[in-house]
């Protein structure tokens, strides 16, 4: 896909940001906006690829990718490229994986206006070091996207949803890799993926009903814990909430949901804050980039065991 | 070289006993699997993250390139130390620290073997799914740099797809965890781009891997062909239908030839090539997709199609697939194994100009690969005491990359770029695009002390210098 266009909207200074469908939050207000090239380049159903420009709508993607039995895993809503620089997984992210695995190659824009390519066009490729990876759930603060190369898969035979009051870590150990466990407190729901008859068998194992869909979600919040940390919301304590299990986020009704239980510990906030800069002054330096985006906020931390 | 007041201050953070200075140990250690060979100065065996800080800080303070090694058998030389770099050998760092079963994750140091963390999990039906052919022996810490895959990648994913957060020692001997076990971070995604960064933005020290659920069912099965060409359509059919085996690997006839001899799996010797499929999952699930590959494979001109009826013959046929470079040292005493990556339609177009430049360059080649990604392994055999069989080693081995690219490949789906591949870089990246990489680099290490000199060919930042060591082929 020709970014020539693209690359001299971004232009080489001052303060710019990108728009698409306005699902993630929209562009910066008061800073001169671009938008990125919509439009599926090529689809190779035999490689499992698909090459599209960054402004492609998500739900038209999906429509071209379902005409041959596959999809990409990509949260529903907006553009290929919001989904991306946001980096937020959907609600099938237990079994599908995060949505960063999805990119096998991309193009962007940077602050200097060059176009560069990272990743490579095949499902397998380790040339090179992953600059695709920082670039997903960058916010646009590195770069905006221009294009993809992205990895797609077979639709499952069947998809279906059931829900069962019962401990959703009990309901998980006894199923064979479900696509999605929620847990509300009381109730937990179940998305299994197969072959028909393998779901009848673990909906019948496990003891789940068949339901429409998911539970409806509270949007209030929406944070990431540790996943063992999921054990410690309760329904009196953190008011209605939907979790996602073995995967950490929390739906809450909650504005500001109780006190998080995540912990920075010194020696954290440093080095990676100083790695964290240093990017940024390295493909930003005058910050002209989705200016006032953070792509840093409050985020759970994991603790090796064993003595430091 | 390092200097005498720098090997005294290592041995007073580690013990006397794990800083080496013996020409047996700098021998044993001036080179990784690769035949590309460099020079150790010291060498040093921590025993913890702390041991690996202080090591680190005492590099960095004396502006001291330095090497993370783990069990060294990365092929790309990503492990050689250059110029008397310090080798930091993390294989006495070798415990499984935790296992959670119900939230399946381990962390690890990161010298434990891939192997022997598969075998830890088994009791809770939890295995590490990334299984290079030298799982038995490579760790991964090792696996990290390299971002690593295996045959069961297919459909599992590479290394990256594996690995939650990492607690690193960064290349000035900070100590800080990348990523986290939720999900999400916020914030970039540091823990990625340190995954196959190949000991360039530092060192991991403990590992946080996803374990997957050992599969309830799996059925392997292996087709035969007259016609390399035929085994290949019938992988693109398999995936146009919209299967994903957990596995799919094929060998070519030389390649038979040798692993038949070796491990008697019962390859037919007749064929042209053999395709080794495996899915696995719940029974019904499997049941079907088996009967719709055999189904394709025949369709394809599959001359018989064999299921392994038991665990005993499934392990074989699989010892047969992961022997194979083994079973060359039959035939000639050296190899060198390929490592590149092409569309799946391009498979056989490229294989065939593969045996075109072996035959050209009087090479002997064996092909077995991951098919179902389009993972080539050419295999070129030969005996380093003939004159000049290295020049036409390494011409054959150019031309098979340039081949490979030019079909819309990569270089390298598995095996890294160190500095077998550096100067290939170009090949698949403009300038913008190595300069982007290399201010990554420069985000994590700014001196440029970490493994210098891999991966980024001279000439991508600015501030570069042009640098061959003695021994390298580039």
């Amino acid at each position: 896909m020709d970014l020539t266009a693209f690359a001299a909207e971004v232009g080489t200074a001052g303060p710019v940001t990108i728009a698409g469908l306005a699902t993630r939050g929209g562009p910066v207000p008061h800073v001169r906006v671009t938008r990125a090239p919509a439009g599926i380049e090529s689809f190779l159903p035999d490689e499992m690829t698909v090459a599209c420009g960054a402004g492609t709508s998500v739900a038209e993607l999906q429509a071209v990718l379902a005409e041959r039995g596959q999809f990409a895993t990509l949260p529903e809503g907006g553009t290929v490229g919001g989904a991306l620089a946001v980096g937020r997984a959907g609600l099938l992210r237990l079994g599908h994986g995060p949505v960063r695995d999805t990119v096998l190659q991309c193009h962007a824009v940077l602050a200097d206006g060059a176009v560069v390519m990272a990743g490579g066009p095949t499902v397998k490729n380790v040339s090179g070091f992953d600059l695709c990876r920082v670039f997903v759930g960058a916010r646009g603060t590195l770069g905006f996207f221009g294009a993809f190369i992205l990895r797609t898969r077979p639709r499952p035979p069947a998809r279906r949803w059931y829900s069962v009051p019962a401990d959703p870590w009990t309901v998980r150990r006894a199923l064979f890799r479900p696509s999605s466990v929620l847990w509300d407190g009381r109730l937990t729901w179940v998305c299994l993926e197969g072959h028909p008859s393998d779901l009848d068998e673990q909906a019948v194992a496990a003891g789940l009903a068949e339901v429409a869909g998911p539970p409806p979600l509270p949007v209030a919040s929406r944070r990431v814990l540790e996943p063992a940390a999921l054990r410690l919301l309760s329904p009196e304590a953190d008011g209605e909430f939907v979790a996602e299990i073995g995967v950490g986020v929390v739906h809450a009704a909650r504005a500001t949901p109780a006190e998080t239980p995540a912990v920075t510990p010194a020696d954290r906030a440093g080095p990676v804050a100083a790695v964290t800069a240093r990017l940024k002054q390295l493909f930003d330096p005058d910050g002209r980039m989705n200016p006032g985006r953070e792509p840093r906020a409050a985020m759970p931390v994991a603790t090796a065991p064993g003595a430091r | 070289m390092v200097d005498a007041g720098l090997v005294e201050r290592l041995r007073g953070v580690l013990s006397p006993d794990r800083v080496r200075v013996g020409a047996s140990e700098l021998g044993l250690y001036r080179r990784d699997a690769s035949s590309i060979e460099g020079a150790a100065g010291v060498v040093c065996f921590p025993t913890s993250t702390a041991e690996v800080a202080a090591t680190v800080r005492l590099c960095h303070d004396a502006r001291q390139p330095f090497v993370a090694r783990g069990s060294g058998t990365g092929l790309a030389g990503g492990a050689t130390p250059l110029d008397g770099a310090v080798v930091i050998v993390l294989t006495k760092m070798n415990r499984v620290l935790s296992v959670d079963a119900d939230e399946r994750v381990a962390w690890v140091e990161p010298g434990v073997l891939n192997l022997d963390l598969s075998r830890h999990c088994e009791a809770q039906g939890l295995h590490f799914a990334p299984d290079p052919s030298s799982q038995q022996s490579c760790s991964i810490g090792g696996n990290v740099a390299n971002n690593s895959g295996g045959p069961h990648c297919l459909a599992e994913g590479v290394t990256s797809m594996h690995v939650l957060a990492l607690e690193v020692v960064l290349p000035d001997g900070q100590v800080t965890m990348l990523g986290s076990l939720a999900a999400e971070d916020d914030g970039y995604d540091l823990r990625g781009a340190f995954v196959g960064s190949e000991g360039m933005f530092g060192i991991a020290t403990r590992i946080a891997v996803r374990l997957t659920p050992n599969p309830p069912d799996v059925r392997t099965l292996l087709f035969d062909y007259d016609d390399v060409g035929a085994g290949a359509a019938t992988v693109s059919a398999i995936i146009a239908a919209g299967i994903v085996p957990a596995a799919l690997e094929m060998m070519d006839h030389a390649c038979i030839q040798a692993v038949e001899a070796y491990v008697h799996a019962g390859f037919p010797l007749d064929a042209a090539a053999v395709l080794l499929v495996e899915v696995d999952g719940l029974p019904h699930g499997v049941a079907d997709a088996a009967e719709r590959i055999a189904a394709i494979g025949r369709a394809h001109g599959a001359r018989t199609v064999r299921v392994a009826e038991t665990a005993e013959e499934r392990a074989l046929i699989w010892k047969g697939r992961k022997t194979a470079f083994g079973a060359v040292a039959r035939i000639k005493p050296n190899y060198y194994l390929h490592d590149t990556v092409v569309p799946r339609h391009r498979l056989v177009d490229v294989l065939a100009q593969v045996y075109e430049i072996a035959a050209r360059h009087e090479l002997i080649v064996l092909n077995v690969f991951h098919a179902g990604d389009g993972n080539l392994h050419p295999l070129l055999v030969f005996d380093k005491r003939e004159p000049g069989v290295m020049d036409r080693v390494h011409a054959a081995g150019e031309e098979i990359v340039r081949a490979s690219v030019a079909a819309g490949g990569v270089l390298s789906g598995e095996h890294g770029i160190g500095m077998e591949k550096r100067d290939f870089m170009p090949l698949m990246f403009g300038p913008a695009d190595l300069d982007a990489q290399a201010r990554l680099r420069e985000a994590f290490d700014p001196a440029g002390l970490a493994n210098p000199h891999k991966v980024l060919p001279t000439g991508s930042r600015c501030g570069d210098f042009s640098h061959a060591p003695e021994g390298a082929w580039i």
